[in-house]
């Protein structure tokens, strides 16, 4: 399973069935045993035992829109699913439904608008999508209230060792789970595929209810603020530095003994690492380190440029880096001493 | 050969304002086959000539090949590039869209977005063209020479159908009416006709209709039409100010249309049954007729839009019946010709 | 050539010359290049045409004489003189600024007080040349009577800061380019041209008459380098610029890498500019009958159309040495 193939997936949150039953095939063709619970959480273990119980999770679900209703002349109106800024939805073409139905997001002319217009962005519900039909009958033959809306965005490499794909945010995550619950790793392992992390860290509050296990390894995409006239001290992380490991964000302040452990770990390997420099955003670790009587947790990512569009852009680098460093920390960990 | 397949070639060809050669070659390969000439002038104007049984007059069709697009101004010290816009850009169609660098070779790039916790939530105002970069995943150092400022930057949009023939991506604006003219052509091939009929594919339209200035100037012709898009009906612009998909090319009428054009084109839309609407525009038309008009001694001038919804957005959309039918159009119009005297034509 | 000839620069700049009103910048330059030519043509509107024949290719290279300037609109009581602009000129930039009529009278531009700098409109200012009534002023100047900045030149080896660099460096360009230049197969026009700050006025005129195969214009651009300036690649000191576009003007894309890889044959320092704003003579030229591909030799000037124009001395000899040398090869692109 390439991060190619888990990119290109379609899964916005509260629709991650694809993504579900892709990731379901290719662990049960590796002899794995899989549950899925109630919420839609997909849980596997690797099968084997130990002292030592760790978790690994990731999210499957990315941000996108949803149909919200048709109007008079045959146009869609849609709304936001996850934190999405209205501004990147201009000029796309875009893909609805199970049946890929094409439509586009247009924009009034330059001709017709003021200077002043142009200096206001759109408000989401000023727009709408097109696909091409002059009535509401005839748009309702192909497209419903409800429908889930896909950005159209190939897996593409490009540059000195950059990525260009959608839903890095967390396909990154969902491949690096995969790997490790597929390698021999000496230790009991239980990986955990969350939905409905952008809607507010849903369904791993279910499966967090449901675990027991001595630390999670939360894995992610992050934020990169590496564009140029950002100043130095705002940029979260950046693009070719290494995976970055947070100390805290919205939703959690991990254990500095266990960041330090994993940083140790790091230098000893030579894996290039940053900090996740500000405490910005939140992730699925908030609800494993304070459900029941709490779990230790620690956030590990790649950093992403341009998050929650459908062209972010990552290193491929710091994608290896990370897949590197996860591996010999728990390499560590199962030889004692760490936790 | 088939309309459908050169929009989609064309739409696939980048060529903004100035820089309009690589879409010579796609234009020269469909209209070679009708055409009796094919020459260009120092511009870059593609003039197709049709001649006429009689040569009785000289008619000029003009559809620009030029889309709006992006020229690299700056390099950074991170690699990232700063741009300015060729032709009229709304900054707002930019973020998050994919492009082509056409620098020492292509390179594909991203025009990204600041993260949310510097724009702090604040979303209501856009991004200004100067704040906005583009990504090709190099540093200063690995860019090297492979981007030049002044390089040429396009979106990257592929042509995709929609419903009813209905028809999306970019420079639609005017490569529909490239098209329609090649449509024209195709009609006029089994015909025989008394005016000699130039077919111009101007250059440099978005920057100031400044092919027109000068292929105007060249072949000096009597009746001059641009074919050019209009504002398609979308909810939020006013009905008086658009025409509507899929019932026929706009007719414009106004200072920029010879009253005997205006009146012409009408009637042979009605004697043809083709469908059309009415654009009006009391003064500039924002097209090549305008300084078509002005050029030489004068030339009797008309306008014919296809309507276009989401314009100097990269998914503008037209239906291609709108496109065939202005091609129907064109090719009756210069039928009309036969056997007239240009003179008593143009008499006020 | 590695040297300013300070003298002639001078003159240049301390020349009267506001638009409509070129005589003595043209008689200058007539008199400086005349015995390196072989024609001479003052057209109707007053561009100087000189003409260095040859078999080749035609080429119209053309720099405008005009500079920006004030007109006398109105006279007051208490003398003081109200006018109107000729060409681009900044309220914040005139106000407190020197000016000289042709007679050699000087006077200051004042501003009537203001609530804000916001208000500053050039119809809130006027030109004082001391005198205490109308009657006194009525006995120097007259209603019509035009102005240009006053300042004297400072030319050194490392910069020149004047007014009306814009475009008497492009002229100087083009004088010493004259007197340096050997033997050239191709038919040169060196056209300095009046009007342009008004719209690219006289170029028009004498493009639609010389018909050129060729079209290369000599003026200053912008620079990016000074403290948060608006973005632009262009820095002083690292050599003349060749244009890719302007407001007027897209550079012809075989004539632009043309120039491009002639600086890169020669080893000359050069920048590529894209400009955002502005035009030049070349904006006129390349629409000139059935079209003149056309791009422009650009030198990198900070505080356009203030009186104290600043460049690179470095980046004038460069860009004189490159033009002699360019002018020269068969332009074949």
């Amino acid at each position: 399973m390439l991060l190619k193939d888990l990119c290109e997936l379609k899964g916005v949150a509260g629709n991650e069935k694809i993504v579900r039953d892709t990731i379901k095939k290719d662990l049960e063709s590796a002899g794995k045993k899989v549950t899925i619970d109630r919420m839609g959480n997909l849980i596997v273990s690797n099968g084997v035992k130990s002292d030592i119980h760790l978790g690994v999770t990731a999210h499957m679900d990315e941000v996108g829109l949803m149909v919200k209703g048709i109007d008079d002349s045959g146009l869609i109106r849609f709304t936001n699913v996850g934190g999405l800024d209205p501004r990147i939805l201009i000029s796309k073409v875009v893909e609805i439904g199970d049946e890929d139905v094409p439509g586009v997001i247009g924009a009034k002319p330059i001709h017709m608008q003021k200077a002043a217009e142009r200096k206001k962005a759109f408000a989401m519900d000023q727009l709408y999508i097109d696909i091409g039909t002059g009535s509401k009958k005839e748009t309702e033959n192909s497209v419903s209230p409800g429908d889930y809306i896909n950005f159209i965005s190939p897996y593409q490499p490009f540059g000195n060792h950059k990525v260009k794909a959608k839903a890095l945010d967390n396909r990154i995550g969902c491949f690096m789970v995969l790997e490790l619950i597929k390698m021999d790793l000496p230790i009991e392992i239980t990986g955990i595929f969350t939905v409905q992390e952008e809607l507010g860290l849903r369904g791993s509050q279910v499966a967090a209810n449901n675990l027991e296990a001595d630390l999670v390894l939360v894995l992610e995409g992050t934020t990169c603020g590496d564009l140029t006239e950002v100043e130095e001290h705002l940029k979260t992380t950046e693009l070719g530095k290494g995976p970055a490991i947070s100390l805290m964000d919205r939703t959690s302040i991990y254990q500095r003994k266990l960041v330090d452990k994993l940083t140790e770990v790091a230098d000893q390997h030579h894996i290039p690492w940053q900090y996740r420099r500000n405490s910005f955003g939140g992730n699925d670790a908030g609800r494993f380190q304070h459900s029941k009587e709490g779990t230790p947790c620690l956030s590990v990512a790649t950093p992403c440029r341009y998050i929650h569009s459908p062209v972010s852009v990552m290193d491929e680098r710091d994608f290896e880096g990370m897949k590197k460093l996860l591996t010999v920390f728990i390499e560590e960990i199962s030889k004692g001493g760490i936790l | 050969m088939d309309g459908k397949n050169l929009l989609e070639k064309l739409i696939q060809t980048s060529g903004v304002s100035g820089y309009e050669g690589k879409l010579a070659e796609v234009v020269k390969e469909f209209f070679e086959p009708y055409a009796d000439s094919i020459t260009s002038d120092a511009l870059g104007n593609i003039i197709v000539l049709k001649k006429g049984q009689k040569s009785s007059g000289i008619l000029m069709f003009a559809a620009h090949l030029d889309e709006i697009g992006l020229m690299v101004k700056k390099i950074d010290k991170n690699g990232y590039l700063h741009m300015t816009s060729i032709g009229g850009f709304d900054q707002r169609v930019l973020p998050c869209q994919e492009v082509t660098v056409h620098g020492k070779e292509d390179l594909f790039g991203v025009i990204g977005m600041l993260p949310p916790h510097i724009t702090g939530g604040k979303q209501e105002d856009s991004i200004k063209l100067e704040d906005l970069l583009i990504d090709v995943g190099y540093s200063k150092e690995e860019v090297g020479d492979l981007v030049s400022v002044g390089d040429i930057v396009t979106i990257n949009r592929n042509m995709r159908l929609l419903k009813n023939n209905r028809i999306t991506g970019k420079a639609l604006d005017d490569r529909a009416g490239v098209v329609s003219l090649y449509e024209g052509i195709k009609n006029l091939h089994s015909q025989i006709h008394d005016v000699d009929v130039y077919f111009v594919l101007t250059v440099q339209e978005e920057v100031g209709t400044r092919g027109a200035i000068t292929s105007t100037y060249g072949i000096n012709p009597d009746v001059g039409l641009a074919v050019d898009v209009g504002f398609g009906k979308t909810p939020e612009l006013n009905a008086h100010d658009t025409l509507e998909l899929s019932k026929g090319p706009g007719i414009l009428v106004g200072a920029n249309t010879h009253p005997n054009v205006f009146k012409r084109l009408k009637e042979t839309a009605k004697k043809n049954h083709i469908n059309y609407q009415v654009e009006v525009a009391p003064g500039p038309t924002g097209t090549d007729a305008w300084p078509m008009q002005i050029s030489g001694s004068g030339v009797a001038t008309g306008v014919l839009s296809i309507p276009l919804r989401y314009m100097h957005t990269s998914v503008e959309t037209v239906d291609w019946q709108d496109i065939e039918t202005t091609g129907q159009l064109l090719s009756h119009f210069v039928m009309y010709f036969n056997s007239k005297e240009m003179e008593d034509f143009l008499c006020y | 050539m590695d040297k300013l000839d300070v003298k002639t620069l001078d003159t240049l700049l301390s020349t009267f010359g506001p638009s409509g009103n070129e005589d003595r910048v043209r008689e200058f330059i007539k008199s400086e290049i005349k015995d390196h030519v072989d024609e001479l043509h003052v057209d109707a509107l007053g561009n100087l045409i000189a003409r260095k024949k040859g078999n080749g290719k035609k080429i119209m290279l053309a720099g405008h004489m005009d500079q920006i300037g004030l007109m006398i609109t109105y006279i007051d009581k208490e003398g003081f003189l109200r006018f109107t602009n000729i060409g681009g000129i900044s309220p914040t930039i005139s106000l407190s600024q020197r000016v000289v009529f042709q007679n050699g009278t000087v006077g200051v531009i004042g501003s009537e007080h203001l609530e804000s700098v916001k208000d500053l409109k050039l119809d809130k200012m006027f030109i004082d040349i001391g005198a205490n009534s109308r009657e006194e002023a009525e006995k120097i100047v007259s209603i019509g009577d035009v102005c240009g900045y006053y300042d004297a030149p400072v030319i050194d080896d490392h910069k020149v800061v004047s007014p009306s660099l814009d475009d008497r460096i492009g002229c100087y360009i083009m004088m010493e380019t004259i007197k340096n230049l050997k033997d050239s197969p191709n038919d040169l026009y060196f056209v300095f041209t009046v009007q342009e700050e008004l719209g690219l006025r006289g170029a028009r005129t004498a493009a639609y008459r010389v018909e050129p195969d060729i079209g290369i214009a000599y003026d200053v651009t912008m620079t990016g380098d000074t403290p948060k300036a608006r973005t632009m690649a262009l820095k002083m000191g690292e050599g003349f610029a060749i244009k890719a576009k302007d407001n007027s003007m897209i550079s012809h894309p075989g004539l632009k890498n043309y120039l491009v890889q002639e600086a890169k044959n020669q080893n000359i320092n050069y920048q590529i500019e894209v400009l955002e704003f502005g035009g030049t003579d070349s904006g006129a030229i390349h629409l000139s009958k059935e079209g003149v591909p056309s791009s422009v030799l650009s030198i990198p000037t900070r505080y356009i159309h203030s009186t104290c124009e600043m460049v690179s001395t470095k980046d004038v000899i460069g860009a004189i040495n490159y033009s002699t040398n360019l002018l020269t090869t068969d332009f074949n692109f």
